[in-house]
């Protein structure tokens, strides 16, 4: 009893630094509508910042002194970064910020291996609060007793400020309708860069008060994004207090989960944040939001099939792209077929996006589960590779047929992170359970059948798969099927009213979407001849995202492009540098601030436009910003 | 005297298409002004393109003798400009006085300065339901709360996008009072209206837009009588 | 217009709904008869859109009853009422932005159809003359490939009704249809729907603030205000009744087909 005790306030003092972090990416989101994927990265930094402030300054002073002054700096910097770039995004299509967020991600990684290491480093004891005080007969560490105060104190502070300050009516007003705002005559950006500094400041502080109970490395920036996510989402996004109560939640959940069943503690948070959203579809304490930004962008042409011209101009290149085995090596044509792998699973993923407006953060469940799927079909029952792909593509779709019905229950950044809760899952069973899939050493020696051994032959498989998965994907678009997905993507409502539910045809379209996902993950295993769980993994997804939104979400196969694009240049990077990360970062970065529309939005602008009617009338809401 | 407003050659967009074609109007201090014309005419635009909210706009805007073509919205309100929106955007989750209070601008040498008390004085519906959510208000009501929120900026010149759409017959008329009231502050008035009878009813001239052109200006009375005017650009 | 017929088409008994203990509908009944045309109004916030949205199934009622042709559907879900025959469209259009308007037609005839699950064919070559009458008797044919998204605002509403159209249903209901139109717009679009309704038996059920409109189209007019019924009647009755011009009409001031008008310019 005493040791569950001590146990639960281990948890509370957890949860201090997790709803420090959490609280200002739930801020930042409210006003800016910035899913903040560097968030983490900030807290990385901030913890990275106090190890130096705080083996310089030593004493009380310098101890508080360099956790608030990291805490201060990595704020400031958020605040250039703010001004920098994320100021000319904010008009971009939705997600574009994720992208950038995420290309930081990478930036900051490289660089902090660059100044402090790759090691994991051990910040200071707190002066004065190095022991522990006796609870109920258990040692409880003084410095966790504090934190467990810190966390109360920092809510009670953040709400002082939200509601009896100027400053915050204007946040939460902001947050509900930034343009009216300024229409009222307060200058947003000056609001804007405001928030996100306060938001970065939450984080550094919160990575930086983690530093007396945790070594720091460059990798803890994913692990915190991660659980942040989960918070912010059972929370309810833009409520602080529901990250209060969510933190707390998720830090006993992990603290006692370890206790009673180590091999799922990790599987468990993302259960019951499943759970959460079922019963809640927007969090304990979340409101339903009006879809943000339904309206596509003026001017912007409805999707249309290709025309014949354009037809024959595709099977020209696809016919090309059939001639490189001819003259390349086979590296490059190895490299070829990886490209074209990577281009199926980003057109499968495009599908839900573009079409569906399902934004899935696990598409990569769907890949794995494909990958392991056609492995443990050549494992266990002897199959060759036709059958194994099979067999691959089957278990992805029951995979995504059962994700899927619960995720399309819910939508927006949500049905986002009940994608990446369930890729999680699929990751923590690829990973824990070693007897079938090896856990960590992964399943080898997977090699394809004789007629597709040589690189030249897989490359060409490759290829008539990408085609054909891509042909099927446009058809289906154009199909009465899609026109039905674009319906209940558009309006959900008008749907329902003319008889067409929205869950049962975006259900069919993720399962679909998964299924081809795992002919891709299928792919992948025969190529490398190997399946770890990183195929399964954020990384995973997140590259799939990339690809998508790189390529232009508007366009109904611009994720082949990105794939294309993306894939080429990281293999590239990772051959030329050790700091691929931040090359591929800047990178990302490059390309966002040039092309705000991606790639594919990028052709779309160049191509010939349509003449105009005649008569320029316009629907008054679609105008700046448009009706909440 | 000096017109409080005056626009003038405003060609105004959405994304690629030219909605505004030269498009002018003026206000004075204490003068209603409707801009009359049919939806899609270009009235929402003309008020966008006045406040600085449209992305690409050009044309000259003064305001009190100055030339403000240049300026962002927020430098636009401080000098004494409000923006009524047609859809009202009250700030669901703040109360009525949280709504006001985001509205608030210094007060202006000269003229006395718009308190909530004052407001709810002029809205008394207002009044009894000072810490009530916006969202849980009714439209009346909201339109009420959206002017006076835009009334905390101490403004000279209001622009109201369609005040009477939606609106309950009885309410329409609480709120030609509450303008009336406005214009004996001194204050000019731009309106946008399809209720020709509630822009009679409170307007001194109008000016008709068709296809973003002004078509016509004139007093109210007598583009009221106007049968082929209206008949042509009101399709009334 | 004297005698309704024995079969109502649409029967409400005692309908009523609350939000946090507060009565938006309050004990609402009333009935339709096919081609009858019945207009619901009232101030701001008297409960219209609560009891539109009970109709067709958007908001399950707390209490009450509602009969489609004698057949109880309530609390029945919006995609199966309009299997039955119930369309609607919306106080903010709902059309889909991003396809073109023929599309929008389209997309309605394959849903009526049933054919929408299928994932093979050019979506774009099915109902396409179906989809283009429609769009003629709404008078968009014009503006077929425009994407909806970019149609004003009077013809989104055009846009809802070839789509509510095209299903051919039994009970049309409008919400606020000539919003952010011009008077005759507003006239020409009533009077087409109207004629429409009569000729094929549909009954059509509107809210409107446009007391022109009302008093012009309706045969019949409800009065809602704070969830209950006031009135109910034919047009000249509810116009000249006290109750509703103290609660709603006011001093007629604002709209031509006022009680009593006065020329009244300040």
């Amino acid at each position: 009893m005493d040791f569950v005790f001590a146990q639960f306030l281990t948890g509370l003092a957890g949860a201090a630094s997790l709803f420090l972090v959490a609280s200002g990416l739930s801020i930042i989101f409210g006003v800016t509508r910035v899913v903040n994927f560097a968030h983490g990265a900030f807290a990385m930094l901030g913890a990275y910042v106090a190890y130096t402030l705080t083996a310089r300054f030593s004493g009380p002073f310098g101890f508080w002194g360099g956790i608030l002054g990291a805490s201060v700096l990595v704020a400031l910097f958020g605040a250039v970064i703010e001004m920098a770039l994320l100021r000319r995004l904010y008009r971009a299509p939705e997600l574009f910020q994720l992208l950038a967020t995420f290309g930081l991600t990478l930036v900051f990684e490289d660089l902090v291996v660059l100044v402090w290491g790759p090691d994991d480093l051990l910040g200071p004891r707190a002066p004065g609060l190095a022991g522990a005080v006796e609870l109920f007969g258990q040692a409880v560490p003084s410095y966790d007793l504090l934190l467990i105060a810190l966390g109360p104190i920092a809510f009670g502070l953040l709400w002082l400020l939200f509601h009896r300050t100027r400053f915050g009516v204007l946040v939460r007003a902001a947050t509900q309708d930034r343009e009216m705002v300024a229409a009222l005559g307060v200058d947003g950006r000056w609001l804007f860069t405001a928030v996100f500094t306060l938001g970065v400041f939450m984080a550094a502080f919160g990575g930086a008060v983690q530093l007396p109970r945790d070594a720091v490395n460059h990798t803890i920036d994913l692990r915190l994004i991660v659980d942040v996510f989960v918070v912010v989402v059972i929370g309810g996004l833009g409520s602080v207090g529901g990250a209060f109560v969510a933190s707390v939640l998720v830090s006993e959940l992990d603290a006692f989960g370890i206790l009673v069943l180590p091999g799922v503690s990790l599987v468990l948070v993302f259960v019951v944040m499943a759970l959460v959203l079922v019963v809640r579809p927007f969090g304990l304490f979340g409101r339903a939001e009006a879809p943000s930004r339904a309206v596509p962008e003026p001017g912007r042409k409805p999707p249309a099939p290709l025309s014949a011209p354009a037809r024959l101009a595709v099977a020209a290149l696809v016919a090309a792209t059939a001639t490189v085995p001819l003259w390349a090596g086979d590296y490059l044509v190895t490299v070829g077929s990886e490209i074209l792998i990577v281009a199926i699973f980003a057109a499968s993923l495009q599908f839900i996006m573009s079409a569906g407006a399902m934004v899935s953060f696990g598409h990569a469940a769907y890949f794995g589960l494909g990958a392991y799927g056609a492995a443990l079909a050549v494992k266990l029952l002897g199959l060759p590779m036709l059958p194994a792909l099979a067999c691959g593509m089957l278990l992805a779709l029951a995979g995504a047929a059962l994700f899927g019905w619960f995720c399309v229950r819910l939508s927006g950044v949500y049905f986002a992170m009940l994608t990446l809760a369930f890729a999680q899952i699929a990751w923590s069973v690829a990973f824990g359970w070693t007897g079938v899939t090896g856990g960590d050493n992964g399943l080898l020696g997977l090699w394809p059948d004789g007629w597709a051994a040589s690189p030249r032959a897989f490359f060409w498989l490759c290829l008539a798969a990408a085609a054909a998965s891509v042909a099927l994907i446009r058809a289906l678009v154009f199909s009465p099927f899609g026109l039905g997905l674009r319906a209940v993507r558009d309006s959900a409502l008008r749907a329902e009213a003319l008889g067409l539910g929205r869950a049962p045809v975006q259900w069919a379209a993720f399962a679909l979407a998964g299924t081809v996902a795992g002919l891709a993950g299928g792919l992948f295993v025969f190529l490398k001849g190997s399946v770890f769980p990183d195929s399964l993994g954020i990384g995973t997804s997140v590259d799939g995202l990339v690809m998508v939104l790189l390529g232009g979400i508007g366009t109904v196969s611009g994720g082949v492009v990105g794939a294309v694009v993306y894939k080429a240049l990281s293999v590239w990077l990772i051959s030329q540098t050790d700091h691929s990360k931040l090359a591929l970062g800047l990178v990302i970065l490059a390309l966002v601030l040039l092309f705000p529309a991606g790639l594919g939005g990028l052709a779309s602008r160049l191509a010939p436009r349509r003449r105009r009617a005649a008569a320029p009338a316009v629907h008054p809401a679609v105008g700046v910003g448009g009706a909440p | 005297m000096t017109a409080l407003l005056a626009a003038e050659g405003l060609n105004g967009w959405y994304g690629r298409a030219q909605v505004l074609f030269g498009m002018g109007v003026t206000v004075g201090p204490g003068e209603v002004v409707a801009l009359l014309g049919r939806n899609g005419a270009g009235k929402s635009t003309t008020f966008k393109a006045i406040a600085g909210l449209l992305d690409r706009r050009e044309g000259r805007v003064a305001f009190a003798g100055e030339d403000v073509s240049r300026l962002p919205t927020p430098a636009l309100v401080r000098r004494g400009l409000a923006y009524v929106p047609e859809d009202r955007r009250i700030f669901a989750d703040l109360t009525v006085e949280e709504n006001l209070s985001v509205g608030r601008q210094p007060a202006r040498a000269g003229s006395a300065a718009w308190t909530p008390e004052r407001l709810f004085a002029l809205f008394p519906n207002l009044a009894e339901m000072r810490r009530r959510r916006g969202g849980a208000m009714s439209g009346g009501e909201q339109q009420m709360l959206s002017i006076a929120r835009s009334l905390m900026g101490n403004p000279r010149l209001v622009l109201l996008d369609e005040p009477s759409e939606g609106l309950a017959p009885k309410i329409v008329e609480d709120l030609a009072l509450a303008i009336l009231e406005l214009k004996r502050e001194g204050l000019g008035i731009l309106l946008s209206e399809q209720n020709l009878h509630f822009a009679r009813l409170i307007s001194d001239r109008a000016v008709v837009i068709d296809r973003g052109h002004a078509r016509l200006s004139a007093t109210m009375a007598e583009i009221a009588d106007d049968a082929e005017a209206c008949a042509a650009y009101l399709a009334v | 217009m004297t005698g309704r017929p024995a079969m109502d088409l649409l029967a409400v008994e005692g309908l009523a709904k609350s939000y946090g203990g507060v009565g938006a509908v309050r004990g609402v009944s009333f009935a339709l008869a096919p081609g009858e045309v019945l207009a619901l109004i009232g101030p701001n916030g008297a409960g219209k859109s609560t009891c539109f949205n009970m109709l067709n199934g958007q908001i399950r009622p707390d209490a009450g009853r509602i009969r489609l042709a004698g057949t109880d559907v309530t609390g029945m879900a919006p995609r199966r009422m309009a299997g039955l025959g119930v369309a609607r469209s919306f106080q903010i259009a709902a059309t889909f932005g991003s396809m073109t308007v023929r599309e929008n037609v389209q997309a309605a005839c394959l849903v009526h159809a049933g054919g929408m699950a299928r994932p093979f064919g050019r979506a774009d070559r099915r109902f396409r003359p179906e989809a283009e009458r429609w769009l003629d008797h709404v008078g968009l044919l014009a503006q077929a490939d425009r994407p909806a998204a970019e149609l004003a605002y009077g013809d989104v509403k055009r846009l809802e009704l070839a789509m509510a159209l095209s299903g051919a249903p039994r009970l049309l209901l409008m919400d606020e249809p000539t919003a952010g139109m011009a008077p005759k717009e507003r006239h020409g679009l009533m009077r087409a729907t109207v004629d429409h309704a009569r000729r094929n038996g549909i009954g059509l059920m509107f809210t409107e603030h446009d007391m022109d409109i009302v008093f012009t189209h309706a045969d019949r007019v409800l009065v809602l205000s704070r969830g209950r019924l006031i009135a109910a009647g034919r047009p000249e009755a509810v116009r000249e009744d006290p109750d509703v011009r103290a609660t709603y009409l006011g001093g007629g001031l604002t709209f031509a087909a006022a009680p009593g008008r006065t020329e009244a310019v300040s």
